[in-house]
């Protein structure tokens, strides 16, 4: 066994606990103090706070020309923040919910993703979209889109999710600082677990917003998540250890672009793997993820990659969601149907 | 913060369009905008003349192959050059993708304003060094981002005005309606210029809007409307002008339509026949813009015929120029189309860019290709 990661907390006996809101707030407020030209604004981020109070605090402390509210338009946000990076300011965006991002698609996808190539590179959007994403929460309809594929088929555009309060302030930090567009998706349902840690990026490699890590170091099945299914798999890896199997979960942490040399080291070692996520499963980010695995670790694999996704339906309302979402036992279903029964000892001793 | 002490009566356009020199070159008395001075004219005259001649020499192109596709702003002169001389240095131009002319009169070099035209992968020229944005193909989205400019000009404290050019079907799209209420509460200093000519594509405006003027449709954002002869250089230039004192003194964003015509089909793949009666283009070609401001400059001693012989050859002149230069192939470099995707090349173009090289190197070494 190689390659083992960093474990998520492996937090110093004095790091306070702080959960994800807690870590994108202090990472929005350290940006702004650090850099004049970064400003955030959007629906409800000034004195409301957002409504998940992600900016808190924030345009009573920095005032309302670098917090503030918006008129209620997504495209409106979009358009004019490609405006005002593209005369040398850095703005940090909020889109209430996943759902509601959608009017600013054109802006995304025709200007915000493509005016560096059309412009050779003279034009720079160093532009982060927030959008609080994904279900578990309880929410009503157009409040839990999973919308991640959207972004990530887009050229031009990064996709980062974070799954901890640790990685929620770095990679929110490094995303400010990248010269690309990003698109930084907060996995709502996140937004209040916690973690002992301290929030700093100072001397972070700025890489780490291109790299995925290994989260729990398994031999058996490689459990590739991101986002709100981190959690999932992580418990999944857990119930599998007491049935004698040992489960590798990575969080991809980015989605665009994606992170072939942690991800492939892992399959080539164990195998198997599997792609968790709550997105509908045809044409998800999975299938992308799968048949990357295929093209390169295809004679290292000893069974199909497999998807445990949502279902190809809307979004479910509140009391039906948890049939939808990926769970420990449908974790646990696909790691059983991984042809344990067809490998050969010979291969799998070499492999 | 938002002046909702504004009556709406100040926002309104003025029923009839202002206009400064009437069809037949004549002074209007009274317009309600103060006439341009000589050199202002003069120079709106010369760059009009050097604008058309660029115009038809670009649809001449189309029809030799040179340029895949040219949107023509024919007949929309006055509109064209009489906004982007009201401009100063630093203000900002948002062009759209008929609007090449405009582009050309703000300074960039013509070869490289027909980049895209041509077949090319990029714009062209650098958009900070002549503080124009590229020419936006999608309709009204870069209303939004001159609103953008414009704000973050404010909030750092620089002096200086976006204009954005739209048309009028782009007003019916929402982000014109985005675009106009941001600007307005957060009084950022823009000028939406709205160039009616009359058709989006073979849509009439009636079709458009039920208002009774594009200008009128500032007065439920907060933000004044002026309705002007799209034709009368002088009246584009000096509302333009107004427009630029007002947001450079705080004054916000204003609205300006100016009515006009677009004498080609929307481009040289459209049938303009199949929509609009030749008797309709024929009016319209008698109420010239560049003829208007030559009988204007001439009739008050300000230009003569030879001038304007001088001047006629100065355009054929570039108009030659542009033909041999475009004539010349551009050397295309299919690596460069995964260049400029990202500050820093992703491992997948990486791969992408060597697979392509790779494609087209064996292609070079295959006898049956090379032959």
């Amino acid at each position: 066994m190689t390659a083992i990661a960093e474990r998520s907390p492996g937090p110093p006996v004095t790091a306070p606990e702080v959960t994800m809101a807690t870590a994108l707030n202090q990472a929005l407020a350290d940006a702004l103090t650090e850099d004049e030209t970064v400003l955030v604004f959007g629906e409800d981020v000034g004195p409301l706070g957002g409504v998940f109070r992600v900016t808190d605090g924030l345009a009573a402390r920095f005032g309302d020309t670098r917090v503030f509210d918006t008129p209620l338009a997504e495209s409106g946000i979009v358009g004019t923040a490609i405006g005002m990076a593209m005369n040398g300011l850095r703005p940090v965006v909020e889109m209430q919910f996943d759902a509601f991002a959608y009017p600013a698609f054109e802006q995304i996808t025709s200007h915000l993703a493509k005016l560096r190539n059309r412009t050779r590179g003279r034009v720079a959007l160093p532009v982060v979209i927030r959008i609080p994403y994904g279900g578990g929460i309880g929410g009503v309809e157009h409040h839990c889109d999973s919308s991640e594929a959207y972004y990530a088929h887009t050229a031009g555009l990064r996709v980062v999710t974070p799954a901890t309060p640790g990685d929620a302030y770095m990679l929110l930090r490094q995303a400010i600082e990248c010269p690309d567009p990003v698109i930084f998706l907060e996995p709502k349902r996140r937004y209040w677990s916690k973690q002992a840690t301290v929030l700093d990026h100072a001397g972070t490699n700025p890489k780490t917003l291109d790299r995925a890590i290994v989260r729990r170091p398994g031999s058996d099945v490689t459990l590739i998540a991101y986002g709100g299914t981190l959690g999932t798999a992580l418990e999944a890896a857990d119930a599998a250890e007491e049935e004698g199997r040992s489960l590798e979960v990575i969080d991809l942490r980015s989605l665009s672009p994606f992170d072939d040399e942690t991800v492939t080291a892992s399959v080539r070692r164990t195998g198997r793997a599997i792609v968790v996520h709550e997105a509908s499963r045809f044409c998800g980010y999975g299938a992308e993820v799968a048949a990357r695995l295929s093209e390169q670790c295809f004679h290292y694999l000893e069974a199909p990659v497999l998807r445990v996704a949502g279902f190809d339906i809307p979004y479910p309302p509140p009391h039906l969601e948890e049939y939808h979402l990926p769970s420990v036992d449908r974790i646990l279903d696909a790691v059983d149907r991984l042809q344990w029964q067809e490998t050969s000892p010979a291969v799998r001793a070499g492999g | 913060m938002v002046p909702r002490s504004r009556k709406p009566e100040e926002l309104l356009p003025t029923g009839a369009p202002l206009t400064l020199v009437d069809a037949d070159g004549r002074a209007v008395p009274s317009a309600g905008l103060a006439m341009p001075g000589d050199e202002a004219l003069l120079a709106l005259h010369r760059k009009m003349v050097l604008a058309r001649r660029f115009d038809t020499q670009a649809t001449a192109l189309t029809r030799q192959g040179r340029l895949a596709v040219y949107p023509s702003a024919r007949g929309q002169e006055a509109g064209e050059v009489g906004a982007v001389l009201a401009l100063r240095p630093q203000d900002w131009l948002f062009p759209t993708y008929r609007d090449t002319m405009a582009v050309v009169c703000r300074g960039a070099d013509p070869v490289e304003v027909l980049s895209l035209l041509r077949g090319d992968w990029h714009c062209g020229y650098d958009p900070y060094e002549y503080r124009v944005a590229p020419q936006c193909t999608p309709l009204a989205t870069n209303t939004l981002h001159a609103v953008g400019v414009a704000h973050a000009a404010k909030l750092k404290g620089e002096d200086a005005v976006a204009l954005v050019m739209l048309g009028d079907g782009a007003t019916s799209e929402g982000d014109t309606h985005a675009a106009l209420n941001f600007a307005a509460v957060w009084q950022a200093p823009v000028v939406f210029f709205v160039q009616n000519n009359g058709y989006a594509i073979s849509v009439p405006l009636s079709k458009q809007t039920a208002a009774p003027s594009l200008a009128h449709k500032g007065v439920g954002y907060g933000v004044p409307g002026m309705l002007v002869d799209g034709n009368d250089a002088a009246a584009v230039y000096a509302a333009v002008r107004r427009a630029v004192a007002s947001g450079a003194e705080g004054g916000g964003p204003t609205l300006i339509e100016a009515l006009t015509y677009r004498i080609e089909a929307h481009t040289n793949a459209d049938d303009a026949t199949r929509y609009r009666d030749q008797a309709e283009v024929e009016g319209w070609l008698a109420r010239d813009p560049l003829a208007r401001i030559r009988k204007h400059l001439i009739a008050r001693g300000l230009l003569d015929e030879p001038a304007v012989a001088a001047l006629e050859a100065e355009a054929e002149a570039e108009a030659a120029a542009l033909r041999q230069r475009i004539n010349t192939g551009i050397a295309h470099d299919p690596a460069d189309l995964f260049r400029h995707v990202y500050a820093e090349q992703t491992p997948d173009l990486r791969w992408q860019q060597q697979e392509l090289s790779a494609e087209l190197a064996a292609a070079a070494d295959d006898p049956e290709v090379a032959r």
